[in-house]
């Protein structure tokens, strides 16, 4: 028996009719089309699938589609504005945040929640913040790099000098 | 005039890298992105048993589902020769069950229908008769007399032994001991663990009926391997297959082998004349594609003194039921015998048997370079516990018996000639980096405050870049790799490797080779791997080849094409090619260096103004079939604490120098080394796939194969020396694997030095909190 | 990966709620976060025929303490909302010190410990918490409302005394005083493992001596546990190293674990050994002089 739910998703207004059972990754996925959020494993361990709800982020993999009716979802195809590279995305990429990037949706979200609420996170809160999302290449090192890069230039502070 | 290594991005710049774009936008491009029209899903149903004889299965109830558009059983796939495949060993191995099941989680049936949704609900409706029979999981047991017989398909194969094999000197080894005047033992084993990349395996199969074209997007290291393979296994024309890798999700050595899903996804779009995409779930993963290692080791270190006479060591291989390891034919156990490491061993000699047993095969993966991993965790766990023996501080002990740096080209007493090293260098760094002798004096005094502190030391020496013809081939296929340049009027190009990189950066790195050689800007040169029809053949990534195979080939077909532009620039200059001389991107003229032209004016010329006789264009292949292989090395260092009440431990220090030749990008060099060393504490500490004594698989979800996060993490201070391959063309060596190679005896040292001045001598990886409260107990340590 | 097909309810009011519930009673299932039951439904291992979506219910997210009256977990509270409840940190350490440990940083933003209690996995942490902090759990249906205490709320694993047609509207700890001491040592592989080990310990003082002593276990038995002997011992003295030691060994013995992947039923009895010998030590640190 089929429902129909409305979400907002990067700002658009999508309505559809679906499954109860459709899992919200899925219905990003396979109904919008938004293949940026992954799939990783079948008992909510890996965080692959993180999005934003309401701003907070949370795994799609465990979370129904019919309960996102009403609700804000940003994936990470929301993050950049008109092309433009969110500052944490930029992290990324200037740190070496990432190698395979399967993991690197789901942690560029997390990154932005905690930067959104602690522009100054220590070491220990970021590694804190990030501990359900699981990296398989880069030992996490350059994903706290990536972050802290993020939140300097978020604060409008300069960068660290060669490496 | 001239741009800089650093304007072209050449070797040794910390490029950032060109396919970062596409990932943080998300916007990769992976395998369950791709969608084709008319597409169908199809789903797995896997044995829950360990051992059953197969009797029936009856598919009509999940025939009947409305959505669902086929089932396919082991019998279908029988009526058309495809019930059995070859492995990448030698073996065979069931694409669905016949007549037996032979581990849990094995293919028994797929459903094939319009929602994956629909085919999860259809696998239920499939009625499987199991007749159980008695599983074996102990390999030991698995090789006594009256073991049921695990593979009764195979006419000559009476037991569960499945290869014996040998290296070294049997003779010269077995006079070393008798003359030695210590023998130090070790037992242990390497447990069995996976590769677990964040994205599971899967292939969309697209055979067209109008064109006869079977396309094959599919998660693989090795596309050209595969589409041989599968050319010879179905009898379908090779030029008709493409095999297609996109984005892949991390590897491992996990999408290496041929999968039984690739196999009956392509019969299944064949049968029905559409695209059918396969992807497995975690569970499917973990319970049914290539594991890593499993190894019962025994090694036996014979002692004059100090020093290492001699090196015996028995290995018993836990393969499951199909031998399906990917690794060089000659060798049965891969580069294991690189076992002696980086120690002067006069006499040495391996022998090891592998055993079929009621489980998952595979056993080469997870970063091993062909079972180093095995070989090295071993050898440097020995030499620990000779130096406890001895009484000698481990790091001075490995001092007096590391192959010394005038000793290079050294040939070990397994054959194997080591290109260059210098073993003691790396060593001293890492030490005087971790200020060892102050954290033995701390732990002195932590012990006297009743807590324990444990440092230990892994001297590792790799063994990459497989391999030379003369010795490696893959299923008969030389262990070449390929490059093809071609460069465009404009000046930019395009390069294709027969490669395929999964994370470690290929778009980025190879394009600065490019850079340093002909001097076209990185970031003017496009990177293409993974499309069988668009590249050159290669045997793909994996077993940290890549560099020192394709890497070689680049550099040489860079050169080929440089000389090839000299005679162009002679041409545009006027003069001979004798007299020019080349800075990157640009030759001028010997002594009037103002007269010279850019490599951007020569590709164009290539098009537009060549000399009379020369063949137009500017592009070339190189197929490197490499000398010899190469030989990164290192020495990490690790503090641990050890909880004497939970039996917990954690690192204080992690201290990673390595040397793997000339860095291309040292900060794609350092990601590799930091992947690595979380790998190697993952499964020093708690990284496990065990089965119970009825064959069930523990160890199949995330919830019980435990990968760590981000906290649980140590921080790693890498260092690094620098000593280059003398054969490769730019003294590179490789090193995705090193850190994986290295460092789980490093820390497995570490807790076990915490706790050595009561006696511990060993605890089997993972070193999971019981455990390690179990061995304090028996020391009379615990809390 | 995929869960099997179910009809959904969103109902918006309390009424609705407990409706449906006497309708479809035991095929149906609560939502509340939906990070115990969505994966167990994903793997099949549960199959309720309806979903009853509470998400929409007012209230049902009130967290409050009243002076004497003790702390209301409303249904819909989220983990993370306990982690960084100042009111929790001030008063209620024992939950204070678990709410972080809960799973990890995604699931908590979802999870709820109203969920968590009813969902009963002997592995999960707060039914050791609620069980220390001697809680009542308020069960709602169209029969009426009942508080159950925690002590007989859990029955085997997996398994509360609620029935099919009652859900629980909030989970109500009291109010400990002034004088409390709580803590919970969980012992996780990593970050997400379920506990092989968990202690709650939460006590209470007057006049320098235990009042209400609590001491919870998680994943030793087949519910949460709570170790009464440990406890009785500890009643009415004051703490020293020698009581601290005997109460500890007393609380292992009352744990009843399984051997399993993550150790002997031996080792796991050790460790709530040494969970609540280092708890009680703090304790005792912990008070003035």
């Amino acid at each position: 028996m089929e429902r129909s739910v409305t979400v907002m998703v990067n700002g658009r207004t999508h309505t559809a009719s679906v499954e109860p059972r459709l899992l919200l990754v899925h219905f990003l996925r396979e109904v919008l089309d938004l293949t940026g959020t992954h799939v990783g494993c079948d008992t909510t361990s890996c965080g692959a699938c993180t999005v934003l709800l309401d701003g907070v982020p949370i795994k799609s993999c465990t979370f129904l589609a019919v309960q996102a009716d009403g609700r804000q979802v940003t994936t990470v195809e929301g993050l950049a504005r008109d092309g433009e590279l969110h500052p944490v995305q930029q992290g990324f990429k200037e740190e070496h945040g990432l190698q395979c990037g399967f993991c690197t949706p789901g942690m560029v979200l997390v990154a932005k929640a905690l930067l959104d609420e602690t522009p100054d996170p220590s070491e220990d809160q970021i590694r804190w913040a990030i501990s359900g999302n699981i990296c398989r290449c880069t030992g996490y090192q350059n994903i706290v790099r990536a972050i802290q890069w993020a939140a300097r230039r978020l604060r409008g502070e300069p960068q660290e000098v060669g490496r | 005039m001239s741009p800089t290594r650093e304007d072209l991005d050449g070797i040794g710049v910390r490029v950032k890298r060109h396919e970062d774009d596409r990932f943080v936008r998300g916007r990769g491009r992976y395998l369950d992105d791709i969608k084709l029209p008319g597409m169908l899903h199809m789903e797995i149903l896997r044995s829950p048993y360990a051992h059953a004889r197969l009797r029936a299965v009856d598919a009509s109830k999940a025939r009947a589902l409305p959505g669902v558009v086929a089932v396919i059983t082991g019998q279908d796939l029988a009526a058309h020769n495809l019930a059995w495949m070859p492995t990448l060993s030698g073996d065979t191995q069931a694409v669905l069950a016949t007549d037996k099941v032979r581990f849990q989680g094995q293919e028994v049936a797929a459903v094939v229908a319009e929602s994956p949704y629909i085919a999860k609900d259809a696998l239920q409706l499939i009625e499987v008769q199991y007749e159980p029979l008695p599983p074996v999981v102990d390999p030991r047991k698995a090789l006594e007399p009256g073991a049921p017989l695990i593979r009764d398909d195979k006419p000559d194969q009476a037991t569960n032994h499945i290869y014996h094999w040998e290296a070294g000197d049997r003779d010269a080894t077995e006079r070393a001991f008798r003359e030695a005047d210590r023998v130090v033992t070790l037992e242990t084993h390497y447990p069995r663990c996976h590769p677990a990349p964040l994205e599971c395996c899967g292939c969309i199969a697209d055979v067209n009926p109008a064109t006869g074209k079977a396309t094959i997007y599919m998660t693989t290291q090795a596309p050209h391997v595969v589409r041989t393979v599968f050319a010879l296994v179905t009898g379908y024309p090779e030029h008709q297959i493409r095999i297609i890798s996109p984005d892949i999700g991390g590897g491992f050595g996990n999408k290496v082998p041929v999968y039984p899903g690739y196999v009956v996804a392509t019969a299944a779009s064949l049968l029905l004349g559409r695209p059918v995409k396969w992807v497995e779930d975690r569970t499917g993963n973990l319970t049914s594609t290539g594991y890593a290692r499993d190894f019962h080791m025994k090694g036996e270190l014979a002692l004059k003194g100090d020093r290492i006479v001699g090196l015996r060591v028995r290995v018993l291989g836990d393969h499951g039921a199909f031998y399906a390891d990917a690794q060089p034919t000659k060798f049965k156990i891969g580069l294991f015998h690189i076992v002696s490491g980086s120690y002067d061993i006069p006499a040495a000699f391996c022998e090891a048997d592998g055993a079929y047993t009621n489980k998952a095969p595979g056993g080469v993966a997870y970063r091993c370079s062909f079972r180093v991993t095995e070989a090295s965790f071993l050898i440097e766990r020995l030499v620990q516990t000779a130096a406890y023996e001895l009484g000698v501080d481990p790091a001075e002990f490995r001092r007096r018996n590391f192959i010394r740096k005038e000793q290079f080209p050294y040939r070990s007493a397994f054959g194997w000639v080591y290109d260059s090293g210098d073993y003691h260098r790396a060593l001293d760094l890492a030490l005087e980096k971790l200020d060892y002798a102050r954290w033995r004096r701390d732990q002195e005094e932590a012990r006297r405050q009743g807590r324990l502190i444990g440092i230990g030391l892994a001297s590792f020496t790799e063994i990459v870049g497989a391999g030379p013809s003369h010795t490696f081939d893959i299923l008969g296929l030389k262990m070449f790799d390929s490059a093809e340049l071609r460069v465009h009027p404009t000046g930019k190009a395009v390069l294709k490797l027969g490669t395929r990189t999964q994370g470690q950066g290929h778009e980025t790195t190879y394009a600065q080779i490019i850079a340093s050689e002909l001097g076209i800007p990185a970031r003017d040169v496009e990177v293409q791997e993974g499309d069988t029809d668009h590249t050159p053949y290669g045997l793909g990534t994996y077993a940290s080849r890549s560099t020192p195979t394709s890497g070689a080939a680049a550099a040489v077909v860079a050169r080929r094409l440089r000389e090839k532009a000299r005679k162009i620039a002679a041409h545009l200059l006027e003069v001979s090619e004798h007299d020019l001389e080349w800075e990157p991107g640009r030759f001028y003229v010997r002594g009037a260096p103002e007269k010279g032209t850019t490599i951007q004016e020569i590709a164009f010329a290539a098009y537009t103004n060549f000399p009379p006789g020369l063949e137009p264009g500017l592009e070339d292949v190189c197929y490197y079939d490499p000398p010899n292989l190469t030989f990164p090395f290192g020495t990490y260092a690790v503090v641990v604490e050890v909880d004497r009440g939970t039996g917990q431990w954690r690192p204080l220090r992690v201290v990673a120098v390595d040397d793997c030749g000339v860095r291309i990008n040292p900060m794609i060099v350092e990601g590799q080394i930091m992947g690595g060393l979380c790998e190697g504490y993952g499964i020093a500490a708690m990284e496990l796939i065990t089965y119970d004594e009825q064959g069930n698989c523990i160890g199949s979800t995330f919830m019980d194969y435990l990968l760590p996060t981000a906290w649980e993490t140590p921080r790693f201070e890498l260092y690094e020396t620098v000593t280059p391959s003398p054969h490769h063309p730019l003294g590179a060596k490789g090193v995705g694997e090193s850190a994986t190679v290295g460092s789980p005896a490093a820390y497995v040292n570490a807790v076990i030095d915490a706790m050595v001045h009561a006696g511990v001598r060993n605890i089997d990886m993972p070193l999971t909190p019981d455990r390690v409260r179990e061995a304090l107990e028996r020391a009379g340590l615990a809390e | 990966m995929y869960p099997p097909p179910f009809d959904y309810f969103a109902p918006t009011t309390l009424e609705e709620t407990l409706d449906l519930l006497a309708r479809y009673g035991d095929e149906a299932k609560v939502l509340a976060g939906g990070q115990s039951l969505l994966p167990l439904m994903k793997l099949r291992l549960a199959s309720p025929s309806y979903l009853i979506d509470i998400n929409r219910l007012p209230g049902l997210d009130v967290l409050d303490d009243r002076p004497g009256s003790g702390l209301r977990v409303g249904a819909l509270v989220r983990h993370k909302t306990l982690e960084r409840s100042d009111l929790v940190h001030r008063r209620y350490p024992t939950v204070a010190a678990c709410a972080p440990l809960v799973a990890d940083p995604l699931v908590r933003n979802l999870g709820t410990l109203v969920g968590s209690v009813c969902h009963a996995d002997p592995q999960g942490d707060w039914g050791a918490v609620v069980l220390a902090l001697d809680g009542h759990i308020v069960a709602r249906s169209l029969r009426g409302e009942r508080r159950i205490p925690a002590s007989e709320f859990f029955v085997g694993p997996l398994t509360t005394i609620l029935q099919p047609d009652e859900m629980v509207t909030e989970v109500h700890l009291p109010d400990p005083g002034p004088r409390v001491f709580g803590t919970y040592f969980k012992l996780e592989r990593k970050v997400g493992d379920f506990a092989t080990v968990g202690v709650a310990v939460h006590l209470s003082f007057q006049d320098g001596r235990v009042a209400s002593p609590g001491i919870g276990l998680t994943a030793v038995g087949p519910t949460s546990l709570r170790a009464r002997r440990a406890e009785a011992l500890l009643r009415g003295q004051r703490l020293s190293e020698a009581l601290i030691l005997e109460a500890a060994r007393t609380a292992a013995q009352e744990a009843d674990p399984s051997s399993d992947v993550r150790g002997s039923a031996e080792y796991k009895r050790q460790v709530v050994r040494v969970f609540v010998t280092r708890a009680l030590r703090q304790a005792l640190a912990a008070q003035p002089a």
